[in-house]
């Protein structure tokens, strides 16, 4: 049993403001040494504001926050990190075109004698990381050439590299493939081996089971709750997240197929550079009215660019055909998919579907602001009245519609991009990873939408690399594995072991 | 949270404090400020700036820059005057073409606009970055104007023409109306134009724009014809106002123009700020050049002082805007 003596930090009383909300609201949080705190709750509980104040980004309004039981005080990040106290935020800190062992070494580059930076050592010790964290990127790669989840694992070995004492961790999983999870847990087991004490935020409730010593949930800036995993279910940590009696779990209504709306045939997308020679290689499919069509593949298997090419993002070098309720089209831009119907909620927030210095509403009706204009004007009243039945559906936690959405929280941005899409009132909505980061109660309110959206005739493309969700999704699951298109499976014959089967690269041939 | 309350508040209102701030001071230290005239007299001064920065603004909104507003300035103004005052001969058709005075003001307007769309055209289609693209604009234009007036002034246009930056109706000047009009216009175009909304959106995640479908090249061209044909605008008042085309009319007032946005809280990163930020940032400036030189501050001195005040506007925002992106 961990005894006091092991608290390596400590906070209490912790309270933030910002303007309008209360993020959080006289919190404490204990860690220990060798032993990981899951931090649970809802989007918008106050988690990252929670880890952004342990790591010096910003200061608390009130409270105090004790490292070995002296009270500390950060200015900024980097006493913080002086001090021992690592973070992967939620969102990338990357610099883009810096390489990665420059990035992982930022700000504590290894100098020679004369006060350049020792290259030689730099890469050494990046090699050294990387292997630790079974990356297979060169020392000198580029960040901007690297995957999202690549990227996501420098940044996982910038904390882990500082050798620091406190690791803070913010749903570092979001956009891992499983093999770098693993990898993340066998890190994770070994520096608690070392007494290195974890803080790890996650929506994802399957992880815990696999690093998880102690639980704290949060709710609208309190923690309400706080045990060993061990003394916990489920189905109470939903219900002290939610604070309320959870709902009962998601059921797919039976599929009532139509005709079929959107067909492509041998689409292929050329990759650029260096690489796979082909991204998306001769993939065709067929959706019908009424139907939720599940793609499910590992990470880099070319699920994003196979919805992109479909939506007109990659003209001149992407080939095949599609059409649209049995017509021919030929998308020379999103412009002109919107036109037909489509409607693409993209996988890269931050990238593809925030314009982070405009307002929640202004983000939202974004894509449908022709339906709320006045007179040709355009009308904040019509705008708000248009898009809040869809902010509250999600119940997007946001002060008001004014808000600026960068001030949101992960979550709560990603519910108001899938609202964006939703109020354009498309036929074919493509889905790229519509869940990730948000909580477990709002993904049951995002299953249950798009269950609506499919009985309400539209055809649905949801991409996502969690196989459950797109097991209780899809009327149909298609599987690509590097850029080919490896099986298809009715929901019937849709189990766990045959989708992942598909999925794995050295079994593609088999299968194909 | 009423700390947090005044400091947004504060944010909102930092520039027309700052300008309550220096008209006071100016009312207790020059007894000349604070008279009618001298009224007219700044937004006078600060109209050829404030059409150049309405331009900037929308220019910078969209997450661009725009170097060669002055030398656009210059060639429009000189066109206008050259054809008001020789008309051009097509020696093709063997004919001397003569303007009116209204045909000289759509020439140079037409002049401001037609490069403007030119430096829109290089920054999309050529995907030149728009400091580049309009540094070469800033040349040529500058050597074409040159090579229009041989490098001497157009004098002598006539009363007509001089009316646009001298005269005054219902007693207010026209350079004034002109302003005002315009400030009008492009306070509801950025505010409750479908165009406007695009514009803060490109600016604010470019690639994001074009995902949602928006037409983000036409966007873009249309805010750099705009700028071009606001410096028309501001061409045409200068001339007048001198009743002469000066070959070096409107050197650096480019930098003029984007110090007044920035000091209006137009953030130089796209996507963030408004025109009526602008206004502000243009009376800020027009209003210090106005007290320091009643106060006979030396115009090297008025300098020094003109960046320290940039550079406190901008120092002053970010302390305010420190969000979680930055
Ligand atoms: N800089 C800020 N300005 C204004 N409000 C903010 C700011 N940062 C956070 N908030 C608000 O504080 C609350 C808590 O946000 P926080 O990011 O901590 O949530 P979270 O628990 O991490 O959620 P998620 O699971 O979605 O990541 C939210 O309501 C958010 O809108
Ligand atoms: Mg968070």
């Amino acid at each position: 049993m961990p005894t006091a003596s092991d608290i390596v930090l400590e906070a209490a009383g912790i309270e933030k403001s910002f303007p309008g909300v209360r993020a959080l609201d006289g919190v404490a949080l204990r860690v220990r040494a060798g032993r990981l705190v899951a931090l649970l709750g809802e989007n918008g509980a106050g988690k990252s504001t929670l880890m952004n104040i342990l790591s010096g980004v910003y200061p608390p309004d009130a409270g105090t926050i004790r490292l070995d039981g002296r009270e500390v005080r950060f200015a900024n990040p980097r006493e913080a990190q002086a001090l021992g106290i690592g973070i992967v935020h939620q969102e990338l800190n990357l610099v883009r075109y810096l390489s990665v062992a420059e990035n992982i070494f930022l700000g504590r580059e290894p100098l020679t004698v004369t006060g350049l930076i020792d290259y030689r050592k730099l890469h050494a010790d990046t090699a050294a990381v990387l292997k630790r964290l079974d990356l297979a990127v060169a020392p000198g790669t580029l960040v901007a050439d690297l995957r999202v989840g690549q990227q996501q694992v420098v940044e996982i070995a910038r904390a882990v590299s500082a050798e620091a004492r406190v690791l803070i961790l913010d749903e570092p999983t979001s956009s891992l493939s499983a093999h770098e999870v693993e990898v993340l847990f066998g890190v994770i087991a070994e520096l608690k081996s070392r007494g290195v004490a974890i803080i790890y935020i996650t929506h994802k409730f399957e992880e815990l089971a696999r690093v998880c010593d102690d639980v704290t949930i949060m709710r609208d800036g309190r923690v309400v709750g706080e045990a060993l995993l061990t003394e916990l279910t489920r189905d109470a940590i939903v219900r002290q997240m939610a604070g309320r009696e959870a709902k009962e779990v998601f059921q797919k209504s039976p599929a009532v197929l139509g005709s079929e709306i959107l067909r492509a045939d041998e689409i292929t997308l050329p990759g650029e550079g260096a690489g796979r020679p082909f991204l998306v290689e001769k993939v065709s499919l067929s959706l019908r009215r009424g139907e939720v069509l599940g793609v499910f593949g590992l990470v880099g298997a070319g699920r994003t660019e196979l919805l992109e090419t479909l939506f007109g993002l990659h003209p001149e070098r992407s080939t095949g055909r599609v059409s649209v309720n049995g017509q021919a089209v030929n998308f020379t831009s999103p412009r002109d998919a919107i036109a037909a119907g489509l409607a693409l909620a993209p996988e890269d927030r931050k990238r593809d579907g925030l314009v982070l210095p405009m307002s929640v509403a202004a983000n939202a009706s974004l894509a449908s602001l022709d339906r709320t204009l006045r007179g040709g004007l355009v009308s904040e009243s019509r705008e708000a009245a248009y898009i809040t039945p869809y902010i509250e559906r999600f119940r997007v936690k946001t002060p008001s519609l004014h808000q600026l959405i960068v001030n949101l929280s992960g979550g709560n941005q990603q519910k108001v991009i899938l609202a964006k899409w939703l109020a354009t009132s498309p036929k074919i909505l493509l889905l790229d990873e519509p869940t990730r980061g948000i909580d477990v109660n709002a993904k049951r309110e995002i299953y249950a939408f798009i269950d609506e959206l499919a009985r309400a005739g539209l055809g649905l493309v949801v991409v996502s690399s969690e196989l459950p969700e797109i097991l209780a999704l899809s009327d149909r699951v298609m599987v690509l594995c590097e850029g080919r298109k490896t099986a298809e499976f009715s929901r019937a014959d849709a189990t766990p072991e045959r989708v992942l089967h598909a999925a794995l690269p050295d079994l593609a041939a088999i299968v194909s | 949270m009423s700390a947090s309350k005044s400091a947004a508040f504060f944010a909102r209102f930092r520039s027309l404090l700052a300008l309550a701030l220096m008209v006071l001071a100016l009312c207790l230290l020059s007894d000349r400020f604070l008279t009618p005239d001298n009224g007219w007299n700044i937004l006078r001064q600060i109209s050829v700036n404030l059409c150049l920065s309405i331009g900037m603004t929308l220019v910078i909104l969209s997450g661009g820059i725009d170097l060669s507003v002055g030398a656009i300035l210059a060639l429009s103004g000189a066109i206008a005057a050259g054809l008001l005052k020789h008309g051009i001969a097509l020696p093709a058709f063997d004919v001397l073409l003569q303007f009116t005075t209204a045909g000289a003001i759509v020439a140079g307007l037409f002049v401001g606009a037609g490069l403007g769309w030119c430096n829109g055209v290089a920054i999309t289609r050529f995907q030149l970055p728009p400091f580049v693209a309009t540094l070469g604009m800033f040349s040529i234009a500058r050597g074409l104007t040159m090579l229009w007036t041989g490098g001497f002034p157009i004098t002598g246009l006539g009363s007509s023409f001089g009316e646009i930056g001298t005269g005054t109706f219902l007693s207010v000047p026209m350079p004034v109306w002109i302003m005002s009009v315009l400030v009008a216009i492009f306070v509801l175009v950025t505010r409750r134009l479908r165009f406007g909304r695009h514009l803060y959106a490109v600016g604010g995640n470019e690639r994001a724009a074009r995902l949602t479908g928006l037409h983000v090249n036409r966007i873009k061209i249309a805010v750099y014809t705009l700028a071009g044909a606001l410096a028309g605008v501001a061409g045409l008042i200068v001339t007048s106002r001198l009743d002469s085309a000066q070959p070096n009319a409107g050197l650096g007032y480019e930098l003029d123009s984007i110090a007044a946005v920035v000091i209006g809280g137009t953030s130089l990163s796209g996507g963030r700020g408004s025109v009526t930020g602008t206004v502000l940032g243009c009376l800020i400036i027009g209003v210090l050049n106005n007290g320091l030189f009643l106060l006979n501050v030396s115009p090297f001195w008025q300098q020094v002082i003109k960046g320290v005040v940039i550079l406190l506007a901008v120092a002053i925002d970010k302390m305010n805007a420190r969000g979680r992106d930055s």
